[in-house]
């Protein structure tokens, strides 16, 4: 760990400008994350600008029906909130299942969204990372690979992103909302977070100095008919090897919509689009679901030692969808 | 051997007489004694496998603030002794396994000596290096002896004839992987050289021990050298030994006089520099009649050591001894890798060498069509297999048929794949425990009349986290015929009369049976009255009988495992062990030792292993995120019971030793209980969902 400055918080628009001005300067939120990085040398800000102060710590509902998770709302908050259990029960069981209480005590809603992708190499300066050190190597290709990418991923970085909630967040159309130097804006989950390519440094689409402030969700009938599973070798403080976040509307015996997203698979939480429009428009029969599931997966990739996720992942989903299923029976 | 001692605190549930301080905070660890003057040290480490050093530039790291010393292989000073290679640090520029020690930077706080780590440039002239244990690896040999000091090799008749001969043959191969035992506490240690004398305040299994062991590297005589343990947050066999870190905060606190130097590995540290259990490859073979009557058992264990310094895990020996046949054999070969030495762990041999066979045993069972409980009686010896003599006790079938009572056995179907809840494949399985008594003499114990009723009596022995404070207070509370409020106990410091390490689950009889010698010896001089200031000394009583008899503690382990049919998650929703391990001193500290054992079991089981990439020679899975123990939520129902077993030979105490037969046999029974759930016989560990995937 390297000396570096701290400065709470007075505002977010000040907040944004400060780090804006500092190239190494970072917003610190619960620290979960980050500070693990700074004893390991993979993160090294000169300034932390603390934005735990800011008053951005409340659940609101949206005139629209939607509710509004301010990005300070600490995990274990917005997974106990009663709103968010009862009208998206898919994003309180992905906040429950990740890390350990005393994480989901400090982690924050938008430090959850940004926190790395986890790959041991990247964690470990004395091996090879193009995320770390773009252009030395890709040290998981060839390696300990269990618990890497079998979809988008590139022969840069094969990492996962490791967020539960960020994968409910993308099957529930969650949108973040952004303050930046250049002013607000919105940006949807699914859209937050990047595929590798061949810029792996790079997690998501944000700029340097670009604060979440909110993550928005929408109202919408199959989010209250929503589940979470999660896949993991314990049954708990793990991350996922397969986790599925899926919602299912289903009237008169079709499936009018549905919402699906995998974690664990990608360096992305990734919307399962394929799957979903196989879903659609059909009664929800269990032949359905697996041929939802062989839509999304014909493309996966396994690396070698995590060919298992290939089939874990169409087994999960299915597992989901029937549950799903026969609790709306 | 003298009457057995009559018990009164011994056999009663004392609570642990440091629980308050601990679970306040205030008993204090290694790390946590207050010095003055402290230095906080944080080593260089190669990040190479197999090199040579050809340039350290520390000028960086000398030119910080707050920095005190940078020690390397240039500057350190020569140690009197190379005879222990692992302690041998700093004397040449040779790398030798990826992880070692290469220098270290000592300064005014923890995070200026890391950050001056950061900043020291290590060159190194990298070679070719061997780190992957492979049982044909080329340069296989066979070790003059296993630990500690068993012979290597084993036979009586021909196994392979009486596998060829045999109406029903197991031949399979087994592996248990590489582990790592991750006490809570790291290894840490506070040291002060001044005066020529050495003070470590240390997290060890043994402070006189460490001394010994460290005392003749650094050129000292031991007395020059103390050691203080009073508190100590689990060791699990690998603060059995002596380690580098040792040497190393040893000489940097010879570098700078009068400071304390602190150091304590951190987590990713101890993945290469504070011991492991080696991974095993085991080819079991069992031949038996169409009635499960063995007629061969044979065990090949194929291992690994470090190429600078040799550790040869006993695997074979369990098998030597469990099961009456008549032509067995037992092997052990090594692969000299380039890695860290692997040393003591949970049980060394009995923990892996009981994987193979007790799954191997549920696989004859299966193919005899017998219940693996009625196979096990059909091959109950009725001496010691091996050496013939016999047993000073042995209730492996008693405790076999009790665990079978209460776990509700009787009546199991053994048909594989044949119950389920909801999506949940449902199975149970057995397997048997055993740990040898290992009653290891050279402790000493002084007894001394404090007035008004009180005693103080000392022995350097070391509390784990175990209980042996608190069991040892009842013992000499017994032992001098007084109630346990009575006794003073002085336990963990080199000032106090000699004691033997913390491991081989040897502590509480050793010690034991030391203060009740040294209780007997005061009694005999001083009476039942007497004189404020009236001292006795005893050491460690020969034991006689332990020519005339094999002495072990036996168990049996039942498992439900519960496999879910769309993810192959593995869950342990019921473990039961019950145990013969002679008179258990303290059922309240004794219970949570055997179920502590049996949780490593399961996590040995579902989910331990150190993920080595061969291609940079270490363990990459260094960190508790991803180095996976048994959360709270994988364990479930988890008991532990024990027969009354009385056994006159062992030691006065009538007592086996518990620590690690808890361990013992678990995982086998978890993978039994798996194979009776899914019908997919697991050979490798750890169980882990993708081996149910299909």
């Amino acid at each position: 760990m390297i000396p570096f400055d701290y400065q709470p918080a007075e505002n977010a628009e000040g907040a944004v400008a400060t780090v804006a001005r500092a190239p190494e300067a970072t917003f610190l939120g619960g620290g979960t994350n980050l500070v693990d990085h700074m004893k390991l040398g993979l993160a090294r800000p000169s300034l932390l600008v603390d934005v735990t102060t800011l008053p951005l710590d409340r659940i609101e509902t949206l005139p629209d029906g939607g509710v509004r998770i301010g990005a300070g709302v600490r995990n274990s908050d917005a997974a106990a909130h009663p709103t968010i259990r009862e009208r998206y029960p898919a994003l309180a069981e992905a906040l429950l299942s990740g890390a350990s209480g005393q994480l989901r005590n400090l982690a924050t809603t938008g430090g959850n969204l940004l926190q790395r992708t986890r790959c041991v190499y990247f964690q470990d300066v004395t091996t090879p990372c193009n995320k770390r050190e773009p252009g030395s190597g890709c040290s998981a290709l060839g390696g300990y690979t269990r618990y890497h990418a079998i979809l988008g991923a590139s022969s840069d970085c094969v990492a996962v992103h490791p967020s539960d909630m960020a994968v409910a967040m993308a099957a529930l159309d969650a949108v973040v909302q952004v303050t930046g130097p250049g002013g607000q804006r919105d940006i949807p989950v699914v859209d937050l977070h990047r595929l590798p390519g061949d810029q792996p440094h790079r997690d998501t689409v944000l700029s340097h100095g670009d604060l979440i402030t909110a993550v928005d969700l929408p109202p919408a009938p199959a989010s209250r008919h929503s589940r979470y599973r999660k896949v993991r070798d314990r049954a708990s403080y793990a991350f996922a090897l397969v986790s599925v976040a899926a919602a299912l509307d289903i009237e008169d015996g079709d499936v009018r919509a549905a919402r699906v997203a995998f974690g664990g698979v990608s360096h992305k939480p990734w919307r399962a689009r394929r799957a979903e429009d196989v879903l659609v428009e059909g009664p929800p029969t269990e032949s359905t679901f697996w041929d939802a599931a062989e839509a999304e997966l014909s493309d996966a990739e396994p690396l070698r030692g995590n060919e298992f996720k290939v089939p874990l992942a169409r087994n999960t989903l299915v597992s989901v969808l029937r549950e799903i299923v026969s609790e709306q029976r | 051997m003298t009457d057995l001692l009559r018990p009164h605190a011994v056999a009663t549930p004392v609570e642990r007489l440091d629980g308050p301080a601990k679970v306040t905070g205030t008993a204090p660890y290694a790390f946590d004694h207050a010095v003055p003057n402290p230095a906080y040290l944080h080593p260089l480490q190669a990040a190479v496998a197999r090199g040579r050093v050809t340039d350290i530039d520390t000028r960086p790291a000398e030119e910080l603030d707050g920095v005190l010393a940078v020690l390397t292989h240039r500057n350190a000073p020569r140690l009197a002794s190379d005879e222990d290679a692992e302690l041998a640090i700093l004397q040449s520029d040779e790398v030798a396994f990826r992880g070692q020690f290469l220098g270290a930077v000592i300064a005014e706080t923890p995070e200026i000596a890391r950050q001056a780590a950061s900043l020291v440039r290590i060159t190194v002239d990298e070679q070719e290096h061997q780190v992957q244990l492979r049982a044909d690896h080329r340069q296989l040999y066979v070790p003059e002896e296993v630990n500690p000091t068993f012979p290597t090799d084993t036979s009586q008749g021909d196994v392979d004839l009486a596998a060829r001969d045999a109406a029903i043959t197991v031949d399979e191969r087994y592996t248990t992987a590489w582990y790592h035992n991750n006490p809570m506490e790291p290894h840490s240690t506070v040291a002060l050289w001044q005066d020529a004398t050495l003070t470590l305040y240390d997290s060890t299994q043994g402070a006189h021990p460490v001394r010994t062991a460290i005392a003749p590297v650094l050129g000292l005589d031991p007395e020059q050298v103390r050691v203080i343990a009073p508190h100590v947050g689990g060791g699990f066999g690998s603060k059995g030994t002596a380690h580098a870190h040792l040497i190393l905060a040893a000489l940097a606190a010879r570098e700078l006089p009068g400071h304390w130097v602190k150091f304590a590995l951190t987590r990713q540290q101890m993945f290469s520099l504070a011991g492991y259990r080696t991974p095993t490859i085991q080819r079991v073979r069992l031949a038996a009649d169409h009635e499960g009557r063995l007629s061969g058992i044979g065990v090949d264990a194929v291992e690994q050591t470090s190429r600078f310094k040799e550790f040869a895990e006993q695997t074979g020996i369990p098998a030597r001894t469990m099961y009456a046949a008549r032509n067995r054999r037992s092997t052990h070969r090594l692969a000299p890798l380039d890695v860290p030495v692997p040393s003591w762990m949970r049980a060394p041999g009995e923990c892996p060498g009981m994987f193979g066979p007790e799954v191997a045993m549920d696989e004859l069972a299966t193919a005899c069509g017998l219940d693996p409980i009625e196979l096990r009686i059909r091959n109950e010896p009725h001496v010691d297999p091996e050496s013939g003599k016999p047993f000073s006790s042995r209730n492996l079938i008693a405790c076999l048929r009790d665990g079978a009572h209460r776990f509700g056995w009787d009546g199991r179907d053994p048909t594989p794949r044949g119950r389920r809840d909801g999506r949940w494949l449902v199975g149970t399985g057995v397997a048997s425990s055993t740990y040898p008594v290992h009653y290891i003499p050279g402790s000493a114990a002084t007894v001394r009349y404090l007035g008004e009723g009180r005693y103080r009596v000392e022995v350097s022995a070391t509390d784990l986290g175990t209980g042996a404070r608190t069991v040892l207070a009842q013992i000499a509370a017994d032992a001098l015929g007084v109630g346990v409020e009575r006794i003073e106990l002085g336990i963990g410091d080199t000032a106090l009369p000699v004691a033997t390490v913390a491991g081989g689950s040897s502590g509480t009889i050793s010690w034991g049976s030391t203060i009740v010698e040294a209780a007997r010896i005061f009694r005999h001089e001083y009476g039942d009255n007497p004189s404020e200031g009236d001292e006795a000394a005893g050491t460690t009583p020969e034991n006689p009988a332990a020519e005339r008899f094999a002495m072990r503690a036996f168990g049996a382990q039942f498992a439900e495992v519960r496999v879910h049919e769309d993810t192959g998650e593995v869950r342990v929703p019921r473990l039961l062990g019950v145990f013969a391990a002679g008179r258990i001193i303290n059922p309240r500290t004794a219970r949570s030792q055997l179920i502590g054992g049996m949780t490593m079991g399961l996590s040995m089981a579902l989910h331990e292993e150190s993920v080595l990439d061969p291609r940079f020679g270490h363990i990459v899975n260094h960190d508790f995120a991803e180095y996976h123990v048994a959360a709270n939520a994988d364990v479930g129902a988890l008991d532990a019971h024990w027969i009354d077993e009385d056994d006159p030979h062992v030691n006065p105490l009538g007592a086996k030793g518990i620590g690690e037969i808890g361990i013992v046999g678990t995982a086998a029974a978890i993978v039994n209980a798996a194979y009776h759930a899914t019908g997919v016989r697991v050979r490798e560990l750890p169980v882990t969902l993708d081996k149910f995937l299909h």
